[in-house]
């Protein structure tokens, strides 16, 4: 086996890893836009995707597509269960105080689905067979085109709601000053709450695409959850394209520090990574410099 | 006056309840330290499931010598300071006459000096070799080491004629204690490590070791972990498209596995206690009827597989049962006729406990399985 491969391979696997992040990273982007707020809970949903669609899957034989439809939908009602009894009835809450609770709220949901569903792990089926596919010496499973495609898919959708609907527009009016927004007539309250929509969906067809990969159990959401957190701060908590480099750059950086450093400083690299950011450049690598906000 | 009579009826009752418990004998009361809870569960559950069965089993067939067992279990979830309070719970308040368990080998060295303190018999159902060695007068244990794993393994690999290996160990205990055996038998016998490669217990993607591991020259993998690591290793090795044999440890021998990884597990060989392959023994093997008799009842009652695990505490349970039968229930006479049980057919293997020797099995206590469409298959 020659370096060139071993290095497509580094690249391919690192990739690969990074577009988990990056849509991860998106359901952060998201709410934090909306509210100002980072929401912890956010690798809470992914696990909530996975699971619940084992749970539909295996428990009540569902097939593989209703089960996954229903998983997003249930995941997305425990979104807004969240935002309606643990983030709203606190107004003029400091964003501080909310992102506590978004704290309190994952070790919540990680201990309910421990009791619910105990402490196995548990995989998914790869939605189009395991037999790997070659690509320059390097190889990738099929599951992670299906990463890859949904990932491109959600970048696109997300490009066209902010930037071309109503709706999404007022979203990011309520970022930039949810005062003036709710001035010309923006129901700030159910901008919020759509946030939290957008997010827990996202967050748990993130869940469910990756759990054939890397499996699922109760307290798959942590670390997921954090790596998300990352790339969106290297992206600088954008709900675009930014977020996706970020992702990809740390699913590369964990990868190849993996393979030519070694691989027990995997996740070291990654916080590594995220104390440099936040030292030197907290508003993140791909982002031109705010002005607003006086 | 009718009042009276219920009064004169209740003390009566209470009377004859007291005198009841007067009559019968005290039960013997054995202490238990699973992990049912937290990281460890895998062990603790079957394992807390075992024992309870057979004392309820050895109750209903009358009790040891007309005498009930009362079993009390504390679950240490696996944590070091909880396994020491609940030691000290069944030594001080309880007054057990021996302790099986823990089921992590953390938890058992920190046990051990309390428990060798208070002069208890003590059967560990944890794996590492440090429990047992150097022999401590009061710990005896029943998992397999971790050495004889690996001896077999390497005894296998000899006869394939492979000397150049890579492992790919978890770092966490059970890893470490395996990872050191490799290192240290592989010098012993003369094989080679090309790549020595660890990932953490809750990583998700190893492809980075395994293409390096890839780009070496090992002829074999061996991997050392429990559940789920050791699945993703197996999904990744064929996402990867490594030809070379995989060898994984006896923490994987659970259907567990092969359920995580699914196809990936195919033709992977593992060391594991007979129990998994129970019904492909030959009928001479002592160990057959006390396997088949243990799966299926453990079957009957929890409706999954009694596995590997669960056999620890049975050995545990059915070693301190021979040894009350014959000593009592004093502590001191249990530990002799502990170190006395000879050729004891048991789960994990056939006991002989000796002065010198408190883990009792030899290498043949492991068989190796080849995992073959989604079961275990005997390797001859």
């Amino acid at each position: 086996m020659d370096n060139s491969s071993q290095l497509a391979q580094y690249i391919l696997s690192g990739l690969s890893n990074g577009a988990i992040y990056a849509l991860i990273g998106f359901g952060f982007a998201i709410i934090h836009n909306a509210t100002g707020i980072i929401n912890f809970a956010q690798g809470e949903f992914v696990m909530l995707g996975g699971m619940l669609t084992i749970f539909f899957l295996v428990f009540l034989q569902l097939p593989i597509v209703p089960a996954i439809a229903l998983a997003i939908t249930l995941a997305t009602v425990v979104g807004i269960a969240f935002e309606r009894l643990a983030i709203r009835p606190l107004k003029n809450a400091k964003p501080l105080s909310l992102i506590i609770i978004t704290i309190g709220a994952s070790i919540f949901i990680r201990g309910a689905a421990m009791l619910i569903w105990g402490k196995d792990t548990h995989a998914l089926p790869a939605f189009s067979g395991s037999a790997p596919l070659y690509i320059a010496g390097a190889t990738i499973l099929p599951q992670h085109l299906w990463i890859f495609g949904i990932s491109v898919l959600i970048i696109i959708l997300n490009r066209v709601f902010f930037n071309y609907t109503l709706t999404g527009k007022a979203m990011r009016a309520c970022a930039y000053n949810s005062y003036a927004a709710s001035l010309v007539g923006i129901d700030v309250k159910i901008m919020v709450l759509l946030s939290f929509i957008i997010s827990a969906a996202i967050g748990s067809m993130a869940g469910i695409i990756i759990a054939p990969l890397t499996m699922t159990s109760y307290d798959v959401g942590i670390m997921l959850g954090l790596k998300g957190f990352i790339a969106v701060i290297i992206g600088g908590m954008s709900s675009g394209l930014g977020t996706v480099l970020g992702g990809l750059l740390l699913g590369l950086l964990e990868s190849l520090g993996a393979g030519y450093i070694s691989a027990s400083y995997k996740d070291a690299i990654a916080f590594i990574i995220l104390l440099l950011i936040l030292f030197v450049r907290p508003e993140g690598l791909f982002k031109k410099k705010e002005t607003q906000r006086v | 006056m009718f009042k009276n009579v219920w009064k004169i009826f209740f003390v009566l009752v209470i009377i004859m309840f007291m005198a009841g418990s007067v009559i019968a004998a005290d039960p013997i009361k054995i202490g238990a330290l699973f992990s049912v809870s937290g990281p460890a569960a895998f062990l603790g559950e079957p394992e807390r499931n075992t024992a309870q069965m057979l004392v309820n089993e050895i109750n209903k067939a009358g009790g040891i010598k007309g005498r009930q067992l009362e079993l009390i279990v504390i679950d240490t979830q696996g944590d070091a300071t909880k396994a020491v309070q609940g030691v000290n719970k069944l030594i001080k308040d309880d007054k057990v006459v021996a302790i099986i368990g823990p089921s992590t080998t953390g938890d058992s060295m920190a046990v051990i000096p309390i428990v060798e303190k208070a002069e208890i018999p003590l059967i560990s159902c944890a794996a590492g070799i440090k429990i047992t060695d150097p022999v401590k007068k009061w710990i005896f244990k029943t998992a397999q080491n971790d050495a004889l794993a690996v001896a077999r393994i390497f005894e296998y690999l000899k006869k394939q004629k492979i000397n150049k290996i890579a492992i790919l160990t978890v770092s966490d205990g059970f890893g470490s204690s395996g990872r050191e055996q490799l290192v240290k038998q592989s010098k012993e016998s003369g094989f080679e490590i090309i790549s020595d490669e660890t990932y953490g217990p809750k990583d998700t993607d190893m492809t980075a070791q395994l293409t390096k591991i890839r780009g070496g020259n090992a002829q074999a993998i061996i991997c050392w972990g429990t559940n789920p690591g050791p699945a993703t290793v197996a999904r990744n090795i064929q996402q990867l498209g490594i030809k070379l044999p995989v060898f994984m440890s006896h923490g994987v021998s659970s259907k567990r596995f092969i359920e995580l990884a699914g196809d990936a597990a195919e033709g992977i060989i593992l060391p594991s206690g007979r129990v998994i392959v129970a019904n492909q023994m030959s009928n001479k093997e002592p160990q057959k009827k006390v396997l088949l008799g243990y799966v299926s009842s453990y079957q009957k009652l929890y409706n999954v597989e009694g596995d590997h695990f669960g056999g620890h505490a049975w050995d545990a349970m059915m070693l301190l049962k021979g040894a009350i039968e014959k000593g009592g229930d004093n502590p001191a006479a249990i530990r002799d006729q502990l170190e006395k049980t000879k050729k004891f057919a048991g789960i994990g293997g056939t006991f002989s406990y000796s002065p010198q020797d408190h883990a009792g099995l030899t290498k043949d206590a492991f068989v190796l399985v080849q995992i073959k469409k989604q079961a275990w298959t005997l390797v001859k």
